[in-house]
C-alpha cells in the first residue's frame, strides 16, 4: 500500500485527532470541538512544514 | 453581597485544601486500563462507553493496520540504538495488536518503500494513542472523568 506524503499525514491527523478529542475533554460537544481543532492544527502544521522544507531547498 | 463574600472565600482557599482526594483502588480501575491496553477501546467498552470505545478502537486499529500495510517495521525487544528501544516501547503500547503482529511475524521485512517509514511511525503512534486511551479508561473508572 502506497500513500502520498500528504495523504499519509492527513490520515494520521484524522485518527490522532479522534483519540485526542475523546481523551482530552469531558463533554461530548467539547470532544468534537477539540478533535476538529487538533485536526486543523495538524493540517496547517503539515502545510507549513512542507513550505518550510521547500524554502530550505530553494 | 453574600455572593461576593463566597467568591472571596473560594478564591482565598489554599490550593492544597481543594486538592483532589486520593481515589480508592477498585477492581474496575485496574481492569479497565489493562483491557484497554490489550484491546484498543476495550477499557471504555467494558464501562459501557460504547461510542467512545468503538471510535478509539477504530482509530488505533486502523492506524496499526495501515502502518503494517505500508510495510512499516514492528520493533522487537532490543537493547541497541535508543530510537529502536523507543520504537519498541511505542509498538508495545498497541497491546494485543502488537502481540498478534509479532506472533504472525508481521512487519519484519526490509523497508524498500519511501512511505514504509510512515508505516513505522503509524504503528508506533497507534501504540502511544492506545496508552492514552487506556489512561482515559482508568480516569473514567476512578470517577475523574464522566
Amino acid at each position: 500500500m502506497t500513500l502520498s506524503h500528504f495523504t499519509a499525514a492527513l490520515v494520521f491527523a484524522f485518527f490522532a485527532s479522534i483519540v485526542f478529542g475523546i481523551t482530552q475533554r469531558n463533554e461530548q460537544r467539547e470532544m468534537v470541538k477539540y478533535g476538529a481543532k487538533c485536526f486543523v492544527f495538524f493540517v496547517i502544521g503539515t502545510i507549513a512544514a512542507g513550505w518550510a522544507m521547500w524554502l530550505l531547498r530553494h | 453581597m453574600a455572593r461576593d463574600k463566597t467568591d472571596v472565600a473560594e478564591s482565598t482557599t489554599p490550593k492544597s485544601a481543594v486538592k483532589a482526594q486520593p481515589q480508592p483502588i477498585t477492581l474496575m480501575s485496574v481492569v479497565a486500563p489493562a483491557v484497554g491496553w490489550l484491546i484498543p477501546g476495550g477499557g471504555h467498552l467494558i464501562q459501557k462507553r460504547w461510542g467512545r470505545g468503538l471510535l478509539l478502537m477504530l482509530s488505533v486499529v486502523a492506524m496499526f493496520v495501515l502502518g503494517v500495510l505500508m510495510q512499516g517495521k514492528v520493533y522487537a525487544f532490543n537493547t541497541g540504538d535508543i530510537l529502536d528501544i523507543l520504537g519498541f516501547v511505542g509498538d508495545l503500547g498497541a497491546g494485543g495488536l502488537y502481540i498478534v503482529a509479532r506472533a504472525l511475524d508481521i512487519g519484519r521485512g526490509a523497508i524498500d518503500l519511501a512511505t514504509a517509514d510512515y508505516g513505522t511511525k503509524y504503528i508506533i503512534v497507534s501504540g502511544l494513542l492506545n496508552i492514552i486511551s487506556a489512561v482515559d479508561a482508568h480516569d473514567i473508572a476512578i470517577g475523574k472523568k464522566k
